[in-house]
């Protein structure tokens, strides 16, 4: 179980980036975060990740605090972020160490052809495009079976087939262990493909504006007309977010127009 | 990097024909000096010139034979890349330790780095009397004033290189866990690996020029030595022969220095031979 309690951060420069943040997810629940630009999303995931410290509330995992990196929780980021000079199954790997070549070995191989890439363990990751970088990043944030699992946007530099794809690549990698997911996305149809629950966030301060559940069985077909209601509802929910935001945006470029 | 170096390098077949330099390029550098020394060779062969300032190609080339089988060449080169190499050594590592030190911790920066950018304005050669009241005449005087051409590059090079890593990639490392220990050894050297390999390299090339330095004021043997006898016999052919003799080593060297470290630098996305 991961808990968020009043969750507040403001960073050094007063940027109230998230402001009483509490739900929880269950173990093994997909949760997306969408929302608009600057509410708070990536700040919420580098918190979970322990990347940073929040000013006020806290998150656990099944009752520990999170103030640093743990390593039973895995990040996948918006870019790749390979290390260029290790090979794929040296990245892959890099979070093996504490096993022998060998188990590392049989791993890794097994990672690969999960996301599609068996073969490429010598390559560089200058010779893979984009989406198989991603690929790489995916294997070497499962392969040490994170039971939470955070993903910045991991999909948004892609063309939408690679994502399509991707999303189905992720599925099969999560049936085998069911870690729970947070990610942050700013695509509901990806949100409605791959999540339980989705978050509708709203900016200035960073809050929960909405919380959705997806009632639809997996493998879920986009094209049935329960995807399109799904994805509708979620839309208009983000929509209402925006459009509460604006009076607020207004007043404040009223009152700094006042200044002088 | 000429045109073998592409070809034999492994992603050579990846890259596009036209990213590489051609063929014929390479030799065309070679057109204007052989031009040129052919020139002078025939202007003064058929006396339309005086080669006794600037002796021609083939004294120039007796000269150095001549060097090179009484064993003189070899004894000048031995004692100067020996001085090179100490100093180099010397160098080289004081700036790695000092360049990550400062590089990596704001407390040692802020302590060392405004001493040591304030000795880097000053002209290495004005150390030369200090250094040869300390050390005396002999080796230690030359192999210190090499080590001080050699520090201050490989100290900037590894400091800013070391600040300008990714912290992207840093966030990964800690993502991931990794002890202070691991972080550097499994992130930041790597990372910094390719800027590191320049420094050494510009420092090399300021280690020879320190060394001529040091042997023209005073050695009895190197080939800076050799550059000062050849000017007090007024020999100008032993001169060229020296300078001949100096291009032909720092280059050796530093291809020496870029062949030990490729391997290490193979997977490097360097797209700058299409620019």
């Amino acid at each position: 179980m991961l808990s968020f309690d009043s969750l507040s951060k403001t960073y050094a420069d007063g940027t109230h980036a998230l402001s009483a943040i509490t739900t929880k997810v269950a173990p093994g629940e997909i949760l997306a975060l969408v929302g608009g630009s600057g509410c708070g999303k990536t700040t919420l995931l580098r918190l979970v990740a322990g990347l940073d410290q929040p000013s006020a509330g806290k998150i656990a995992l099944n009752g520990d605090v999170i103030l640093e990196p743990r390593a039973d929780v895995g990040v996948i980021f918006q870019e790749p972020r390979l290390f260029p000079w290790l090979s794929v199954a040296e990245n892959v790997a890099f979070g093996l160490s504490h096993l022998s070549a060998f188990e590392r070995e049989g791993l890794v191989t097994n990672a690969l052809v999960r996301v599609g890439l068996a073969g490429y363990e010598k390559r560089w990751p200058r010779e893979l495009s984009g989406g198989q970088q991603q690929r790489v990043a995916i294997a070497r944030a499962l392969i040490t079976r994170p039971k939470l699992l955070l993903m910045d946007e991991p999909f948004s530099a892609l063309d939408a087939t690679t994502r399509a794809s991707l999303h189905g690549h992720l599925l099969s990698l999560w049936e085998e262990s069911r870690p729970t997911v947070v990610m942050v996305t700013h695509d509901v149809e990806e949100a409605v493909t791959l999540a339980d629950r989705i978050i509708v966030m709203q900016p200035r301060p960073g809050r929960i504006f909405d919380e959705l559940d997806n009632p639809l069985a997996r493998p879920r077909d986009r094209l049935s007309p329960t995807f399109e209601a799904a994805k509708r509802e979620v839309l208009r929910s983000l929509d209402r977010s925006l459009r509460d935001e604006e009076p607020q945006q207004s007043k404040a470029a009223e009152t700094a127009g006042m200044w002088w | 990097m000429s045109a073998l170096e592409i070809e034999t390098s492994s992603e050579a077949k990846e890259r596009p024909a036209a990213s590489r330099t051609p063929r014929g390029l390479g030799i065309a550098g070679l057109l204007l000096p052989i031009a040129l020394a052919a020139l002078w060779e025939f202007l003064v062969g058929a006396g339309l010139a005086n080669g006794r300032l600037m002796p021609p190609p083939s004294v120039v080339g007796k000269t150095l034979w001549r060097l090179a089988v009484s064993g003189d060449l070899l004894t000048h080169a031995t004692a100067t890349l020996w001085r090179v190499a100490a100093g180099f050594g010397l160098g080289a590592a004081v700036g790695t330790v000092l360049g990550a030190l400062t590089g990596a911790l704001p407390v040692a920066r802020g302590l060392l780095d405004p001493t040591l950018q304030a000795l880097r304005s000053i002209p290495s050669i004005a150390w030369v009397p200090l250094f040869i009241l300390w050390f005396g005449i002999f080796e230690a005087s030359k192999v210190a004033l090499i080590a001080v051409g050699v520090f201050f590059p490989v100290y900037l090079g590894v400091a800013a290189a070391i600040l300008s890593i990714d912290r992207k990639i840093i966030e990964v490392g800690r993502v991931f866990r990794l002890s202070r220990f691991a972080m550097v050894r499994r992130v930041l050297l790597p990372a910094i690996l390719p800027a590191w390999i320049v420094a050494l390299r510009s420092g090399l090339g300021l280690g020879f020029m320190f060394v001529v330095a040091a042997e023209i004021m005073g050695a009895s043997e190197g080939l800076g030595y050799l550059l000062v006898d050849g000017q007090q016999l007024g020999r100008p052919d032993t001169i060229i022969a020296a300078i001949i003799a100096f291009a032909v080593l720092g280059k050796l060297a530093d291809g020496l220095l870029i062949a030990i470290t490729r391997p290490f630098l193979a997977w490097q996305d360097l797209g700058r031979d299409k620019l």
